[in-house]
């Protein structure tokens, strides 16, 4: 019989570290659960109630984390994999983890007020957050090929939905399905890449392939080399890296503002976390194959996002510019492929989610009911009409642009320093010449709002959510600009590994 | 003559290549749908080609994973379709064009 091959005990299945899941159950877990109970007795509970249970499902992840950060710095215990060697957690992992969550509590907070403004309050938003921050962090701890492409599908296919949430806007239903044609035409050219490395090496385990490559050299590579391209076409796509990036502005421009903040921090973060991974550590003994690419993209993306940005006249768009280029500085990080070059991308995560979801919760406010007026022309005024959210957005935006005090500064130092450790000097180069280009636009949205007057005095709400995080977002930016160690020794120690379970 | 491993990458490879093609040539919004299912579905050839070849069972595992994702995509896609479509009929992706700067 073909069947009596394969006794019924001969299917093991793995073991389950569940205390190595904790963030991921926590995320998923509180989606589902708020999906049942708003459900079932929605019309009974607050409006305010789902941004709030939100942000503590995020901050519980984050704290769900703290055991894990406690295991993997160790000594005795160290980095470790789990649920069959598809889930691989270190420090790398854990701390970008901790970054998702944070961002999905600073996306709650400012969903609250935005939603009930535009009158498109329910759960559905803040589960469609939750889902995709569990997808972010599968992507974050991924020790698989095919966990990771899971991770990403779950993380993209909920924000598509967000960036179509508001429903009654032509513009935020463009933008969803813009994102989505490009979002699973890169898909399916990472799935590619996925498929002929796996030809190539043999398996989808990123230790087993790290340890093919080192053990064996390939005599004929082409098929691995492929398989790189593709896998960067992927992942370029999802960090909007230039020539990968039309999605981006479009997509900024119309989603709405809170899911941007999310766009830019969260999907950014895992993408990275993915690129990170795919690339600096587990190919890392090809990388003088995929260095070359890499440095391209890096410069292509610093310029082209600085300059585009400089012609924009929506705020929003020229923020989605800026925030290629800020991938074009975290790009050197990659491009480093060493140690420095990982935890500089790490520490300019950690900050620019802080500034970009800050600058966009600026944006929503200002942007009004509708979402419509994010035009230079409607920041005009901004500082004589509410000084505190104008402050705030200098602070931003300053800070965007890397000036001393702030964190983007040594967000930018930590970059061009790890360029100049591999003595790319041209690329250090480049990324001062775009930091220098890209100054101009946040000095033109500064002076639109404190030089230039408006005679549009329409009051502007600014919600209780969208207080605390600018308070937080501010506090964090100026104090770790002036105490940058904290995070810098964090993003230090978060250093990836491979294992599998012996 | 024997069909070798090579042939179905090769098939893989075109039928990829006619999907991504598509996606960028077609501007109507479900014939797109279809040329992204084409192009997850060449993968999902290569992965068995590949399976068969190293003689593993992943790559056929990994094919189960795909048809899911590629399930969920379409549901997330026609949902996206019909709110479009609930406001304007008949929309081509040239249609879509309010956001350019």
């Amino acid at each position: 019989m073909f069947f009596a091959q394969v006794a019924p005990d001969s299917i093991v299945t793995p073991d389950i570290a569940w205390t190595a899941l904790v963030p991921h159950l926590v995320l998923a877990g509180g989606a589902i659960l708020m999906l049942m109970v708003w459900s079932l007795a929605g019309r009974w509970l607050p409006r305010w109630l789902p941004s709030m249970v939100t942000a503590a499902v995020g901050l519980g992840a984050a704290i769900g984390s703290i055991h894990l950060w406690r295991r993997v710095t160790d000594a005795d215990r160290g980095p470790f994999s789990a649920v069959a060697d598809s889930v691989g957690i270190d420090g790398f992992s854990v701390f970008l983890t901790v970054v998702i969550s944070l961002t999905v509590v600073f996306a709650a907070l400012l969903a609250d007020g935005y939603l009930r403004r535009e009158r498109l309050d329910g759960p559905e938003y803040h589960v469609l957050l939750l889902l995709s921050a569990a997808g972010g962090v599968t992507m974050a701890t991924a020790n698989d090929l095919i966990v990771l492409f899971l991770g990403l599908e779950i993380l993209s296919l909920a924000v598509y939905v967000l960036a179509g949430y508001h429903n009654r806007r032509a513009q935020s239903q463009e933008a969803a399905i813009k994102y989505f044609v490009l979002g699973a035409f890169s898909s399916a050219f990472l799935l590619y890449g996925i498929a002929l490395t796996y030809g190539a090496t043999g398996s989808t385990n990123l230790v087993d392939i790290n340890a093919y490559l080192r053990s064996t050299v390939l005599v004929d590579d082409g098929l691995l080399l492929a398989g790189f391209a593709l896998l960067l076409v992927g992942l370029g796509f999802k960090v909007s890296a230039v020539p990968f990036h039309t999605w981006t502005p479009d997509v900024y421009q119309g989603s709405p503002t809170p899911v941007v903040a999310f766009m830019a921090s969260g999907v950014k973060a895992a993408g990275f976390a993915a690129l990170l991974r795919v690339f600096v550590v587990t190919f890392g003994t090809y990388a003088d194959d995929w260095k070359p690419i890499l440095y391209a993209l890096a410069v292509a993306t610093l310029l082209v996002g600085a300059i585009l940005a400089v012609v924009q006249n929506d705020v929003k768009r020229m923020l989605a510019y800026s925030s290629i280029s800020h991938a074009g500085f975290m790009l050197i990080g990659v491009h480093a492929a060493s140690a420095d070059g990982t935890a500089s991308v790490l520490y300019y995560l950690a900050v620019y989610s802080v500034l970009v979801i800050g600058s966009f919760a600026v944006v929503g406010v200002v942007s009004g009911t509708g979402d419509g007026a994010t035009t230079v022309g409607d920041f005009a005024g901004l500082g004589a009409r509410r000084p505190w959210l104008a402050f705030a957005f200098t602070v931003f935006l300053l800070a965007q642009a890397g000036v001393p005090l702030t964190t983007g500064f040594f967000a930018k130092f930590y970059a061009i320093t790890a360029a100049v450790d591999g003595r790319s000097w041209a690329l250090a180069i480049v990324a001062m010449l775009s930091a220098v280009i890209a100054a101009y636009l946040y000095l033109r949205i500064m002076i639109a709002m404190w030089l230039e007057g408006s005679d549009d005095d329409a009051p502007i709400r600014v919600p209780v959510g969208t207080v605390v995080v600018l308070g937080v977002a501010a506090a964090f930016t100026i104090g770790f600009g002036i105490f940058p160690e904290p995070i810098v020794d964090l993003a230090r120690d978060a250093t990836p590994a491979l294992v599998n379970s012996p | 003559m024997e069909l070798t491993t090579t042939w179905y990458l090769v098939l893989g490879a075109i039928i990829f290549a006619i999907g991504a093609s598509g996606l960028m040539i077609r501007r109507n919004p479900l014939v797109m749908f279809m040329c992204v299912e084409l192009m997850l579905n060449a993968v999902n050839l290569t992965f068995v080609a590949f399976g068969r070849e190293l003689d593993d069972l992943g790559g056929q595992v990994s094919v189960f994973f795909v048809l899911v994702v590629a399930a969920a995509e379409v549901v997330i896609g026609l949902a996206i379709i019909v709110a479009i479509m609930r406001h304007r009929s008949g929309a081509t992706a040239d249609d879509l064009s309010v956001l350019r700067g």
